[in-house]
């Protein structure tokens, strides 16, 4: 990162010569983003990190299709597209003129070989299931590329929208992972790690120029000093606020504006089906109907978070409030544990990972699953331990989790998922869903599916995670809604 | 003292390699697979498998250790399993600011404490002595995370003197790296002082009582001139060891002050490496600070030996 | 002054010394602050103002009040309430760390001591080195991380730093006790090393283990505090002063009682604990005391 300094002093320049011109009113071109976390690495198709996606998603590097802001799947790299009447075959137009920041060129060997790398035996990529479902890659000419699948996929454009898809140069893919090289409006400038990472205006971009000149993006993993930072300006802007209870001070001061979106996450007190007495539909009924939602919202989340009664995001079209199947029935619930023949009070093991939605939302549920006798042990775990032992190692009765992924309903339908859901019909649903295209057939199969589950009790649905961004209240063009784990600083920028 | 000097060598090597196999054999132990930890929720076996192997997580316990053990002793350190940067430069980075740090914490816990030791001892039972030991008896006593919260209320929301939190970089001058550890140092310091306070005291006046102080009254020195011109510098011993044995426990010791202040030092690394399990990186850093703290001790105890040859017979 | 052994003999109560414990301001203090937690800590096994198990989210964070003298934290509980159960959890775990510190370390420094010299005694010696050598809070951290975070773990983790600190202590204590008359003597009525150390060494180094027992567990006090707070101690629902630190963190510009309490908590208790160590000390050694007061 060595030769990278002198961008920095460049940048520290520009960001004097901005300030000291700030009293001529021409509008601010730096910013500097607060995150909670920070990237391993910057490669985002060899990880799962969602910090990797924060930084560079949109920003550095970009994929054949892209999220909107609204969550809808728009052209990217590929400006067009036809698809062959039997669904098997995507020809993708790319847009002329793309450049790699290194100044090679984008062309359709470049998609060849990003797709190619992603799918191949030995990759890394954390999504690969996304790419299973591709046959071969094709190269027509230069700016023409056939993608040819096994079956038809409903969800391919969508899957080829993931952070985890975009185009990599095989020229600079070696050291990809602390020097990105992508083709998107700005360009890898510096890292400190541990700190911050700042990325400059790329002059080259094919599309839409960016707007502003640097971006920062310093990480405080920390909610007090994220508070704190935002307080004292050293921050002009924080993505996903990790402290919901801090909100109601920043919108009472003018400096600042709260953004409050929604995300992709189904928030879920997850129950192990596989589990006495959770094998019971009764006993996972009983804890549904003994969970307080708006309690959990009000306590863990201070207000913000919409409730939801099923695996599926709110926000929506397909979405049915299926809330009332689940309502607070203590009563009810008691009924039902003596109906299933659970001799209470009963100790279960509840593994909580770090997010504070599940350490605050876990002791609240705690307390109220005392109320109808069941004791669920706290057990407080970092992400590793909770991969290993509670995803993988399924060595849990209850947990709390965040399901962060668009559309991730089919996860219900892999009986080895961690939750071990097993429903032969559900599972046919969802094969019947992969091979249907029709938006009004699609639409009917996946508002059944979230009844099913819902009436099945497999988890006990709590809310929809909001996204909550604080910003200077002279910014514009934040993202408001996170559709995909993403900060796209591309149509940011300051009014005064 | 060449013979005494060798034993401890030798003994110092010795407690090296244990440690190195106590630490390896903890991490063997530590739950949670790295790879796992990496790819996330979604990742499928195979590439499970690809990573693992990438990572070298696949060999043998003994193939590992001795890959490790080689390499420190070569100055390899291993690359990081998640940042895929040498384990070598992430210490280095982090250096800049834990040095730093910990040196900042330890000039300002000595700035305060020669001057209150020494005024509490040569006024024993004055009212500067009463407050003095009274305020390090709170010194002592304060959590210095809470006490660092407190600061962070007053001086970084309320007041705006100082960011919450962070660390500027050196390359953005040295002014503002100062300020964005000034906090954290004084919040370090603190009980550090106190303690040396303390000792400065009492080690003060048990030398007081020593004959060659006696007769330095005797001819007529007054208690004050006695203790500044003979006593302290007898007194500076162990104090000296203290101020030694601070230092290495500032290196590593202020994890929990780095996080209270978000700064990317030496304690932070690791506490993040044990959640994102980065084992070789916490194994590497763990052993070089267990390195430091075996060689502060060893210089020690040689400067105690070659001061008092008494010490070479009875130890 | 008199002879310092009269104050040594555990069975005689001697109404000097406790002249001298309320003679000493920082002893007394120390007593009262440490006898005003104990009994707050006591107290809660029969009695809190509110249950803390339930919650009450619409009561959340409210100011010291008539009703809730020191306030109420996020989830609507008796901040009160949660400092005296918290301090059942602090105490217990400082008190079984310092335990564990003592079960090991002072039969091993006894040992050493009876056998200086030899390869045990070097080879005890190194070890404690070695613990020493090893950053204590990272590894309380590895161990929780290894074995999960819970109450019994931090008691491990802090335990495992004590025993060193009492088998050096022990060690230098008995090695001058060896050289006294009446230990010679036992030698040689023909009493073998256990015995001796045992019947003779192991009553005069009682003080010296008091007053070290006493900074030992204030230390354990801060240390469990220290853990809790970046979460690898008590777990929930257990109230812990750490954690409550930890949980109000967030919070602190907006209900800095939430922090403001279970910090002065933790710094009177350690406080109380320090000064009565302090006066302890003074009191089992006069020569110090003179030198001192």
């Amino acid at each position: 990162m060595k030769p990278f300094t002198f961008l920095t002093r460049a940048g520290l320049a520009s960001a004097i010569a901005v300030t000291a011109s700030l009293a001529m009113a021409a509008p601010r071109t730096d910013l500097t983003l607060g995150q909670q976390l920070e990237p391993p690495h910057l490669d985002p198709t060899s990880a799962a990190a969602g910090a990797i996606d924060a930084v560079v998603y949109s920003n550095i590097f970009e994929g054949l299709t892209r999220f909107a802001s609204d969550g809808a799947v728009i052209p990217g790299l590929a400006r067009s597209w036809e698809i062959s009447s039997d669904g098997l075959t995507y020809t993708f137009h790319l847009a002329k003129g793309v450049k790699f920041h290194d100044g090679s060129s984008m062309d359709a060997e470049d998609v060849k070989f990003s797709l190619d790398r992603a799918r191949a035996e030995d990759s890394a990529n954390a999504q690969k299931a996304l790419f299973a479902g591709i046959a071969s890659v094709d190269v027509v000419d230069p700016m023409t590329v056939k993608v040819t699948l096994k079956a038809p996929q409903g969800n391919f454009l969508f899957n080829m929208a993931w952070g985890d898809a975009v185009i990599v140069a095989p020229e600079s893919i070696e050291n990809i992972k602390t020097m990105p090289v992508g083709t998107g409006a700005f360009k890898f400038a510096n890292w400190v790690q541990g700190d911050h990472i700042d990325i400059v205006k790329n002059p080259d971009y094919w599309g839409t120029p960016a707007k502003l000149d640097k971006v920062t993006f310093k990480f405080i993993s920390d909610p007090t000093a994220a508070f704190a930072a935002v307080m004292a300006e050293d921050v002009q802007a924080f993505g996903a606020f990790p402290a919901p209870e801090n909100l109601p001070q920043f919108d009472a001061d003018p400096r600042f504006k709260v953004l409050v979106g929604s995300t992709e996450g189904e928030t879920i007190l997850a129950i192990n089906n596989k589990m006495p007495p959770f094998d019971n539909v009764k006993v996972r009924e009983a804890v549904a109907h003994a969970i307080n939602r708006q309690e959990i919202i009000d306590g863990a989340q201070f207000g913000y978070g919409t409730p939801i009664g099923t695996h599926f995001a709110p926000h929506n079209p397909d979405y049915v409030d299926l809330t009332a199947l689940s309502n607070y029935d203590p009563e009810k619930s008691k009924a039902l544990l003596k109906e299933a023949g659970v001799k209470t009070p009963i100790k279960v093991k509840m593994t909580l990972p770090p997010p504070s939605y599940a350490r605050r939302g876990g002791e609240i549920i705690a307390a109220q699953l005392r109320q109808v006798g069941i004791e669920p042990q706290i057990e407080n775990v970092e992400w590793a331990q909770w991969l290993e032992g509670t995803f993988r190692g399924k060595d849990f009765a209850l947990t709390i989790v965040s399901h962060t992924e668009p559309m991730d309903i089919g996860i219900y339908a892999r009986p080895d998922y961690y939750f071990q859901y097993d429903n032969p019909a559900f599972q046919e649903l969802m094969t019947s869903l992969d091979f249907e295209t029709d938006p009004a057939k699609r639409s009917a199969l996946l508002k059944t599916a979230q009844d099913i589950i819902a009436k099945d009790y497999v988890n006990a649905y709590l809310f929809e995670l909001p996204y909550l961004t604080v910003a200077n209240a002279k910014i514009e063009g934040m993202w408001v809604n996170a559709p995909t784990q993403a900060a796209d600083m591309t149509a940011v920028y300051w009014t005064e | 003292m060449v013979r005494y000097t060798l034993k401890r060598l030798v003994s110092l090597v010795i407690s090296l390699a244990v440690a190195s196999v106590v630490i390896f054999l903890a991490i063997e132990v530590l739950p949670g697979d790295p790879a796992a930890y990496m790819l996330g929720v979604n990742a499928q076996e195979d590439t499970l498998a690809a990573l693992r192997d990438q990572l070298g997580l696949n060999g043998t316990a003994w193939a590992r250790y001795s890959t490790w053990i080689g390499g420190m002793l070569q100055g390899d350190f291993g690359t990081s399993y998640t940042y895929r940067t040498p384990v070598a430069e992430m210490i280095g980075d982090r250096m800049q600011v834990s040095l730093p740090l910990a040196l900042m914490a330890l000039t300002l816990s000595t700035v305060i404490a020669f001057p209150a030791g020494i005024l509490a001892a040569s006024r024993r039972g004055s009212f500067a002595d009463v407050l003095i030991m009274g305020i390090t008896q709170l010194g002592v006593a304060i959590p210095n995370f809470w006490f660092a919260m407190l600061m962070v209320l007053v001086f970084a929301i309320n007041l705006r003197w100082f960011g919450a939190g962070g660390f500027a970089g050196w390359e953005a001058g040295l002014l503002p790296g100062l300020k964005s550890l000034t906090l954290p140092a004084i919040a370090l310091a603190l009980p550090q002082a106190s303690i040396l306070a303390r000792i400065m005291r009492s080690s003060l006046l048990d030398t007081l009582t020593e004959d060659f102080i006696r007769t330095a009254r005797a001819k007529g020195l007054s208690r004050a001139q006695a203790l500044r011109r003979h006593a302290l510098r007898n007194a500076l011993i162990p104090v000296l060891t203290i101020i030694g044995l601070q230092f290495s426990f500032l290196l590593a010791g202020a994890i929990i002050i780095e996080n209270v202040f978000f700064l990317p030092g030496l304690g932070r690394l690791i506490f993040q490496a044990i959640s994102s399990r980065d084992l070789i990186v916490v194994e590497s850093v763990v052993m070089l600070l267990v390195f430091a703290v075996v060689m502060v001790n060893f210089a020690v105890e040689i400067a105690y030996a070659l001061v008092d040859p008494r010490l070479r017979a009875s130890r | 002054m008199s002879d310092p052994r009269t104050h040594i003999n555990p069975k005689g109560v001697d109404l000097r010394l406790w002249r001298q414990v309320f003679s000493s301001r920082s002893l007394a203090l120390g007593l009262v602050l440490t006898l005003i937690f104990t009994g707050a800590a006591l107290l809660s096994l029969i009695w809190t103002p509110y249950d803390i198990e339930t919650l009450n989210i619409a009561n959340k964070i409210k100011t010291p009040s008539a009703a809730h003298w020191l306030g109420t934290d996020h989830f609507g509980r008796d901040i009160l309430s949660m400092i005296m159960v918290g301090a059942r959890t602090s105490i217990a775990v400082a008190v079984v760390a310092v335990g564990i510190g003592m079960t090991f370390g002072v039969p091993l420094g006894l040992f050493a001591a009876a056998r200086k010299g030899s390869v045990l005694d070097e080879l005890i010696m190194r070890a404690n080195d070695l613990i020493f050598a090893f950053p204590a809070l990272l590894i309380a951290i590895m161990i929780t991380a290894t074995f999960g975070a819970s109450a019994v773990n931090a008691i491990i983790a802090i335990g495992v730093f004590n025993i060193p600190v009492f088998a050096r202590l022990t060690r230098s204590g008995a090695l001058t006790l060896w050289q006294r008359e009446f230990v010679l003597a036992a030698r040689v009525a023909g009493k073998n090393a256990a015995r001796i150390s045992f019947e003779h060494i192991l009553p005069n180094v009682t003080n010296l283990l008091i007053v070290q027992g006493t900074i030992q567990f204030s230390l354990g006090i801060l240390a469990e505090a220290g853990l809790s707070y970046v979460g690898l101690g008590a777990q929930p629902p257990i109230p812990s002063w750490g954690r409550m630190l930890a949980d109000s963190q967030t919070m602190i510009s907006f209900a800095p009682h939430m922090a403001l309490f279970p910090g002065l908590a933790i710094l009177l208790t350690v406080l109380g604990l320090n000064l009565m160590g302090d006066g302890l000390r003074d009191l089992f050694d006069p020569k110090l005391r003179r030198a001192r007061s």
